[in-house]
């Protein structure tokens, strides 16, 4: 690859589409062919890469390290659920409100959080997080704290598709939004926006002096993370008709964060990559001794830590560029 | 009887100070080489289950396993500095949270691997059991015990820290890393053995808390907030800080649960949120 001349040729020739990753979106409709039994596990891989993605904006390319990230996942559970119980089912809408909520949370959440820095940023996103947590299990009249949130039914997407057993419908649809916020957010990074974030990222003082004012870049990264969390969010709610406690959990923000490392943060491919290999692992696993998958998630994540700090794809491409430097 | 005021009262301090011994140690390490480990309660947990097995299956007497929870911990904290941690001294905090995190997940399954899941009983000796009148007062043997160990400690740490050469060396680092290097300190050595220390004093805590909160696997991850809370409330590398934080935590957690149980954990939560951003170097901090 030729050295850019200017940022805007740079800009233009990173938002070029690859071949590769032509090929990897027509490989996400294989599973409408090659794996019909699983097309569930298809709609949950699409829903958490979605998750996995949100959180990338901020961590990948702002820096941001998240502790609480699915406190914005179970705002969009949550009300895409509640919206449907009290009668409106109709989908789409139901989406739409789901991420604005969780992005005005997470907008008001976003001044707290450009705030600080380091270890106490850890510990507020922490803190947040389990607070999100203790709410919903405690309203227990409106969410159904422990046992769920029962009673969500949801329309027919455009008054045609129904959300059947097998998940068809639920796959479609799952990786429809997932294909048009990845474009969104491939547009976002490839911006002079998402170039000053990753500025950001490297240098959180020296943004200010060239007149991208971190705090500022920092909040609409944070709010944008934050809508597509509660998006993601609401499509399971609305994909499994159901909201579980799980969903704003603290367990939750860890795998998150740990399949957004496994793949490779800062990369867009990154949460999709790891979000695929996690879940499909776990689906393994989980039959044979669910107790001992942290065993092996601990393991992983030491060994991306110690051997492979930029996840699955930053190992490829250093192999790719030493290749090719032969 | 007991006055319930003063009974929470009791049993909060008694609780702080369970947390104290408990998160003194991350305290002091966050503090000098600005680590953060999330493993540090896993430590605890290996100390609680040493004691527990000496105590069980070798019929130790309780107190004598004390000292070897508070050894094991201290050993295998300091093999872990020596293999991994070191390496990310430099490294950004979402390295050195992601691999801490993993070996507090790996101590997790390996303990339940090992010891099963269920909640393990300790025997305390006849002389920490019951409790004794003071004024018409009863109060817990155990954790009359309690304060009385975590008061040796903190003596014991403030004291080394202000009068030895070593604790001098120490603050030192704290200050001043770059300048305390100028002047000739190793402080990858002095980090080392703080870590030892501070991995022992928690092992220590592990074998305490058995019998007020009892031990299972998932020990790790549910005292690492208490902790974290205790450390970032009270400011990092603060004794004293831990110290305030850690009554503060004990007595409101007491309190809470036994006035408006409904709150559940959400007040200490909020307490730690509300300090955070009042400052954000916690109580006690000074960066």
């Amino acid at each position: 690859m030729s050295v850019a001349a200017t940022p805007q040729q740079y800009l233009q020739a990173q938002s070029r589409w690859h071949p590769l990753e032509i090929a990897f979106w027509l490989a996400t409709l294989l599973p409408f062919v090659l794996f019909p039994n699983y097309l569930s596990l298809a709609s949950q891989i699409a829903i958490t890469a979605l998750f996995a993605l949100s959180l990338d904006l901020i961590l990948g390319y702002a820096g941001i390290v998240s502790l609480g990230h699915a406190a914005f996942f179970g705002i969009g559970a949550y009300t895409a659920g509640l919206i449907s119980k009290f009668g409106w089912g109709e989908p789409l809408t139901g989406l739409i409100l789901a991420a604005a909520i969780a992005g005005l949370v997470g907008f008001a959440v976003s001044f707290i959080i450009s705030r600080f820095r380091h270890f106490t940023l850890i510990m507020i996103t922490l803190g947040l997080g389990l607070l999100a947590f203790e709410a919903a299990n405690r309203a227990h009249w409106l969410t159904g704290g422990s046992d769920g949130l029962q009673g969500v039914s949801i329309w027919p997407v455009l008054g045609v598709f129904k959300f059947d057993l097998y998940g068809y419908t639920a796959y479609a649809y799952s990786l429809a939004m997932l294909f048009v916020v990845f474009l969104g957010a491939r547009r976002l990074v490839n911006s002079p926006f998402g170039l000053a974030l990753r500025g950001i990222r490297e240098n959180w003082v020296r943004m200010p002096a060239i007149g991208a004012d971190s705090r500022a870049h920092i909040r609409k990264a944070f709010t944008l993370a934050a809508a597509v969390a509660g998006l993601a969010g609401a499509l399971l709610a609305q994909t499994t008709e159901n909201v579980s406690l799980e969903s704003i959990s603290f367990q939750r923000s860890a795998d998150v964060l740990v399949m957004l490392v496994l793949g490779g943060a800062g990369r867009l491919y990154g949460g999709l990559i790891g979000a695929t290999i996690f879940m499909v692992a776990r689906d393994q696993f989980s039959g044979i001794a669910p107790q001992y998958w942290y065993f092996w998630i601990g393991v992983l994540l030491v060994t991306v830590v110690m051997v492979l700090p930029n996840g699955i794809l930053g190992g490829l491409s250093a192999l790719y560029t030493r290749w090719r430097a032969r | 009887m007991l006055p319930p005021v003063l009974g929470v009262l009791f049993d909060g301090v008694a609780y702080g100070m369970l947390l104290f011994v408990l998160s003194v140690g991350l305290s002091v390490t966050l503090g000098l080489m600005n680590f953060v480990n999330l493993a540090h309660c896993a430590f605890a947990m290996l100390g609680g289950y040493v004691s527990i097995t000496l105590a069980n299956d070798f019929r130790w007497p309780f107190l004598a396993t004390l000292p070897m929870a508070f050894a094991a911990a201290a050993i295998v904290s300091v093999a872990l500095e020596r293999v991994l941690y070191r390496r990310l001294y430099r490294a950004s905090d979402l390295d050195q949270v992601l691999l801490t995190i993993g070996l507090a997940f790996i101590s997790v399954s390996v303990a339940a691997y090992i010891f099963g899941t269920a909640n393990q009983p300790i025997e305390t000796p006849e002389l920490l059991r019951g409790s004794i009148d003071l004024l018409g007062i009863g109060l817990g043997k155990y954790r009359l015990f309690l304060i009385g160990v975590a008061l040796a400690v903190t003596m014991l740490l403030v004291a080394g820290l202000e009068y030895t050469r070593f604790g001098a060396q120490v603050r030192a680092a704290v200050d001043n890393q770059r300048m305390a290097r100028g002047l000739g300190i190793d402080v990858d050595r002095t980090f080392a053995s703080t870590f030892a220390l501070g991995s022992g004093l928690a092992g220590l805590g592990g074998a305490l808390a058995i019998e007020i909160v009892g031990l299972d696997p998932n020990f790790a991850f549910t005292y690492l907030v208490y902790v974290l809370i205790i450390v970032s409330v009270g400011g990092l590398g603060s004794i004293a800080g831990s110290f305030i934080a850690a009554i503060l935590i004990g007595v409101s957690d007491v309190a809470g649960k036994y006035y408006a149980p409904e709150l559940g954990a959400f007040l200490i939560y909020l307490v730690m949120v509300a300090v955070l951003m009042w400052r954000p170097a916690g109580l006690f901090g000074r960066r």
